[in-house]
């Protein structure tokens, strides 16, 4: 780690540390423009990252743990659903008590695999290009979830802004009675939402127990999920921006792994503050601009009345 | 369904059909009837782990509610939960979300200490109220940022509030693990034990402590100003129609402030109650949680201080119950959120205001 450059070691580890957050931001995108937000998504991951572990760990592989993390964060984004969709019930205190649950699930499930090591997300080179002087190692080394970032930004883009069934979800997040009097089902379509922002929220807490970590330890995503969603409002709930989003806040925890990691004379406690501070300070900085792209839906949840 | 007729007519009915309407006793009924579900899901996820449930389920009930000593323990978490409900409920009025309880805990608790390590001489008497006041001011501290910028329209609270919890305990962490480590503790991160006079007192033998008193009269309060004050009036119209509050000339901004202000220092006399009295030093494990937890019960109780009382007893119930599973069955302590959350999954699931469309 010493012989990388700062900038180098920075840049890569915005990468490394943003991808967790860019699948769940993505997730979250999907659902917020849905017209729902999941305050659980810290549980959505945090389920992805257990589940994730426990399959790696079991079947040896790392791709089914993937698997398996996108299958458990879609179905424990599906029973959210079940609270504010089919019972309409509160969304704020429905996400905080889905985050309970996965808390203690996670605690109960994951206590034997404590110590055990995995063999992770592999991390590899993609040749020649990684041969470019500072470029090569930031952007052509990682692991599959880290090559696959952009790609999957861009194909939520494609998915919610030119086809029918984005086009559906969009009308649902801006008013639920007119989606329904355009002949559409929107309780279906929040389902939906939740389902494949789950799936993505899932493999996002993987990337952190499978290529970061390579541990499991309880509450190992640590607020990341808190941070997604603030990244969400942050990207203007455009899927797209949530890159250069995922990659300023992944950044921010870059920089007090690096700085640690040189020793740097400041307390690791301090350091830690700095993704949440940075984070309270960009979205103040972005100003109240963001209010008016809120998706109508969320307002309502917002403004504490749903 | 109650008829306009009859409601007007002053008849005598049952006393236990009577009761049985209090909107108290509806949710108490139905958190019990959630709570049985949740048991039977947490014993067959425990069968699934092939550990026996009978043994669990009954230490969990003979360590709360089984005991003097097991009930003087819920007391013991039941004072941080009332605390940190009332901290959503004030601002809840207003229909704003005050998620930060943890954070306004843990920085109350942290100002609160402040004056036990520095002025070791103090006598009881200044002692507690010194800290009692240190605690509020620091918890309303916490507040006052995503206040001020919620007031200004700049920042909504939810997410700010959330954020800086992670902050606020970070920020006891660097204290107990930096300038304030008790030098005689090696490895363990706290601060120095406070003098006897910064211990809140205790009921005979109990953890239970003065805090309880405290708790339980802000809540009557609060009851008192959210009913029978105009500030709980206008706070009220403000929470049920913001514009035609802001019409009517209500100044929202300044209750907006002062709510979350309030909300923040209710929290930080929770921190100040776990680090005087459960502690007797800061440490940075004072919370498992009770911010989180007390969002939940305020919700629950439609943020009504009376219900938020009863319903801080039952979660609490369920938070005591934790500790006997970490000791007594080897389980993590976190173990207790699946069954918390089993609950209330059930309760809001049970909670349909309004049928789904279609």
């Amino acid at each position: 780690m010493s012989s990388t450059p700062f900038s180098q070691g920075l840049a890569a580890g915005a990468i490394r540390s943003g991808a967790s957050l860019l699948y769940a931001g993505l997730g979250e995108v999907l659902v917020e423009r849905a017209g729902m937000v999941n305050l659980g998504l810290e549980g959505t991951m945090l389920t992805g990252a257990c589940f994730g572990f426990i399959a790696t760990a079991r079947s040896g592989s790392p791709y089914l743990g993937l698997v398996a993390a996108g299958i458990t964060g879609g179905a424990f984004n599906l029973l959210f659903g079940f609270l504010v969709v089919t019972r309409r019930a509160s969304q704020l205190a429905s996400g905080l008590t889905l985050l309970f649950f996965a808390y203690g699930l996670t605690a109960l499930l994951g206590d034997p695999y404590g110590g055990v090591r995995i063999n992770g997300l592999g991390q590899f080179n993609i040749p020649l290009l990684a041969r470019i002087p500072w470029l090569g190692p930031v952007l052509f080394y990682g692991d599959a979830l880290t090559f696959a970032m952009v790609p999957c930004a861009v194909v939520v883009w494609w998915v919610l802004y030119h086809t029918r069934w984005g086009l559906a979800l969009r009308t649902v997040g801006e008013s639920r009675e007119a989606a329904y009097a355009a002949g559409l089902n929107p309780q279906r379509i929040q389902y939906e939402a939740l389902f494949v922002g789950g799936v993505l929220g899932g493999i996002g807490g993987a990337h952190i127990t499978l290529a970061v970590a390579g541990n499991w330890v309880e509450e190992v995503t640590a607020g990341r999920g808190f941070i997604a969603v603030a990244l969400v409002i942050f990207a203007c709930w455009q899927p797209l921006r949530i890159i250069a989003g995922a990659l300023l806040f992944g950044g921010a925890i870059a920089l007090q792994l690096q700085l640690q990691a040189r020793n740097a004379d400041i307390s690791p406690f301090l350091l830690q503050m700095l993704p949440y501070v940075l984070t309270l300070l960009v979205l103040l900085w972005s100003g109240r601009k963001r209010v008016f792209q809120m998706p109508e839906g969320l307002k309502e949840v917002f403004e504490g009345t749903s | 369904m109650i008829d306009v007729a009859e409601s007007a007519i002053p008849r005598r009915r049952p006393v236990l059909r009577q009761l049985a309407e209090l909107p108290v006793a509806v949710e108490t009924a139905r958190f019990i009837a959630a709570l049985i579900v949740a048991l039977l899901a947490f014993s067959v996820l425990l069968l699934l782990q092939s550990r026996n449930p009978i043994p669990t389920l009954r230490d969990m009930f003979s360590s709360t509610l089984g005991s003097t000593y097991g009930l003087s323990e819920v007391g013991v978490k039941m004072i941080p939960l009332l605390l940190c409900a009332l901290a959503v409920a004030v601002p809840a009025w207003l229909g704003l979300v005050n998620v930060g309880g943890e954070g306004q805990l843990y920085f109350g608790a942290w100002l609160a200490s402040w004056p036990a390590l520095t002025f070791t001489h103090l006598p009881e008497i200044a002692m507690l109220p010194f800290m009692l006041v240190f605690g509020m001011i620091g918890g309303a501290l916490w507040a006052l940022v995503p206040a001020v910028l919620r007031a200004r329209g700049l920042m909504n609270e939810t997410i700010s509030t959330l954020l800086l919890n992670y902050v606020a305990i970070l920020f006891v962490q660097y204290f107990v693990f930096g300038p304030w480590k008790d030098p005689a503790s090696a490895n363990f991160p706290q601060s120095r034990e406070f003098p006897a006079a910064a211990n809140l007192p205790t009921f005979g033998g109990t953890r239970l402590h003065a805090g309880i008193i405290i708790a339980v009269v802000a809540a009557a309060i609060l009851f008192f100003v959210w009913r029978r004050t105009r500030w709980g009036y206008e706070m009220r119209a403000v929470g049920g129609n913001w514009e035609a509050a802001r019409r009517a000339g209500i100044p929202i901004a300044t209750y907006t402030i002062v709510a979350l202000l309030v909300g923040g220092a209710l929290a930080g006399i929770a921190g100040f109650g776990e680090v005087s009295a459960i502690q007797g030093r800061l440490t940075p494990t004072l919370s498992p949680g009770y911010g989180y937890i007390g969002f939940l019960v305020s919700w629950l109780a439609g943020h009504n201080p009376l219900t938020i009382i009863l319903m801080s007893f039952l979660l609490a119930v369920l938070t005591a119950g934790g500790d006997s599973l970490q000791i007594n069955q080897n389980l993590p302590f976190a173990s207790v959120n699946l069954l918390m959350a089993l609950t209330l999954f059930v309760v809001l699931a049970q909670r349909s205001r309004r049928r789904a469309m279609a």
